[in-house]
């Protein structure tokens, strides 16, 4: 655990940089955790799958998995790798302020 | 007279019908166990089938002689369960009315939803082992495979015992190099997970026994498509793997009729239930058990096993209109087969990962925990007839608690949880 500095603000965070305090996050948090995972701007399709992430998790107290994300989010998952390279479920939960998604064993 | 109706004549809903059973006189309640068919498969056999240790016949036996007399037993699909009318509707247009309901449909097998999976090459360089069919198809195949790439994949989590892809790797491993061909193979493990498993400690573990294998592990690898004309995986983010033969295990999903009840699934059509009194969303008296259950645990036998001693107790308690307990606490164990005689055993719960340490006896054992032996390959074979002849007629298992215990284990529990 260790603490970040975004929107000029601190932020807890876990050893791969998820945050631990989803009550910390926020737009510009969110916003400043993408460009640093290299994605320049938060399109309105981005902003659906985080928003559909956060909410998620803080229904049901688990992250999506990318099989969920891409059955109810409404964003097929080939569109959601190329929106959110390489694991799209892990990143963007990073950047919803979530913890990282499981896969349930 | 109050009437159950299970669907289901599985793992979960055989023992469930049979505890019941032997907990309730037929006069005060009334058992009925509705599946497609009449076949019961031991599905931890499917592993060893490909590999000539098991025949493919010998893992089925009748869902209806493993339920004790007094229990209805029938044979139809269902169409839906009409949650508000108390009511099962099959596909035959009966309807079974109940009091309470327990769903033990476990989980189907969506080859479909995997592009190409079942396409060119399928049976020829494509092959699976979650069914009978697919795992004597495998068999003949391997049979034959002497040279080139293996590649052993899942698709996505959640899937019937998620160590299963990596016990197939330690078999083949075994397997290849029992007739002198190992040299000759490549062996690849290719998984969605960042790492050899979920859960961190045993993935580390089990990540090594990959290694000393020479078993290749591809990590954080999402099968988009199945390419079985030019043999290749490729991944959702355009990466390639080349094979000679690909082991894939499909798609899980809940038995089809849970989307057709409204309320009663999630969106991947697991039953939605409280995860430690497994009583459902939709309706009071509606239980899930097993792999049908929406639970963040292994889907496994001994998960249900577990399950099952929770559940009759809240059934007879919602029966009686008494509080349920939330009594489950996500406990599993599993056996892991690495080759050569040898295995592993698991054992975890919601909270607590799998350690090393002995069991089911703190510090006695006799079996060790995340340490391959022996005597943990004897247990996983002396598993089969205790599950026809104990576990399945509802008895418990000497020594074996429904709750995970702590004892023994070499732990830094406050670790915290690990979901």
């Amino acid at each position: 655990m260790s603490t970040m500095t975004y929107a000029g603000a601190p932020v807890d965070v876990d050893a791969e940089g998820f945050m631990t305090d989803p009550a910390q996050w926020n737009e510009q948090v969110a916003a400043e955790i993408a460009a640093e995972a290299g994605i320049g701007e938060l399109t309105d399709r981005h902003w659906l799958v985080v928003n559909f992430m956060r909410n998620a998790y803080l229904e049901s107290g688990s992250a999506p998995s990318i099989r969920t994300l891409g059955k109810a989010s409404g964003v097929p998952i080939k569109k959601l790798y190329q929106l959110f390279p390489k694991g799209p479920a892990k990143l963007a939960a990073k950047i919803a302020g979530i913890p990282k998604p499981r896969g349930c064993i | 007279m109050n009437r159950i109706v299970i669907i289901g004549g599985g793992t979960g809903g055989t023992l469930v019908a049979n505890r019941l059973r032997r907990q309730h006189r037929p006069e005060e309640l009334e058992i009925v166990v509705v599946d497609r068919d009449d076949r019961h498969v031991y599905q931890p056999g499917l592993l060893f089938v490909p590999f000539g240790i098991d025949r493919p016949e010998g893992i089925v036996r009748s869902r209806s002689a493993q339920l004790h007399d007094g229990i209805g037993f029938r044979t139809a699909d269902v169409d839906r369960v009409d949650v508000e009318a108390n009511a099962v509707r099959l596909a035959d247009g009966d309807s079974l009315e109940y009091d309470a309901l327990v769903v033990a449909s476990g989980a189907s097998l969506l080859y479909e939803e995997t592009e190409g999976l079942r396409g060119p090459g399928w049976g020829e360089s494509v092959f699976s082992f979650y069914s009978v069919q697919d795992a004597a198809a495998l068999r003949a195949a391997l049979a034959e495979f002497d040279r080139g790439h293996l590649v052993v994949n899942l698709v996505d989590m959640p899937i019937k015992c998620p160590v299963a892809p990596l016990e197939f790797c330690f078999l083949a491993d075994w397997f290849f190099r029992e007739r002198g061909v190992r040299d000759q193979i490549e062996i690849t493990y290719a998984t969605p997970l960042d790492a050899a498993f979920t859960k961190p400690v045993a993935a580390e573990h089990l990540g090594g026994m990959l290694a000393e294998r020479e078993i290749r592990l591809e990590a954080e690898f999402a099968t988009g498509r199945v390419d079985g004309g030019e043999r290749r995986l490729i991944s959702w983010d355009e990466r390639e793997i080349p094979f000679d033969l690909a082991v894939v295990v499909p798609l899980h999903g809940g038995s089809p009729f849970i989307a057709r009840s409204a309320g009663l699934g999630d969106e991947l059509g697991f039953v939605a239930v409280d995860i430690h009194t497994l009583q459902s969303r939709a309706a009071p008296n509606v239980f899930a058990i097993g792999d049908a259950a929406s639970l963040p645990t292994s889907k496994a036998g001994s998960a249900t096993h577990f399950e099952a001693e929770t559940l009759c107790s809240n059934l007879a308690r919602f029966l009686a209109q008494e509080e349920l307990r939330g009594s489950y606490d996500g406990h599993v164990n599993c056996f892991i087969e690495s080759g050569f005689h040898r295995a592993l055993l698991i054992d975890f719960n919601y909270e607590v990962e799998p350690l090393p340490g002995r069991y089911p006896g703190a510090h006695v054992g006799p079996l060790s925990l995340l340490r391959e032996s022996r005597l943990n390959h004897l247990g996983k074979l002396a598993f089969e007839p205790l599950y026809w002849h104990v576990l399945l007629p509802g008895r418990g298992i000497p020594g074996v608690g429904s709750e995970m215990s702590t004892a023994g284990k070499q732990a830094a529990l406050n670790q915290g949880g690990n979901r």
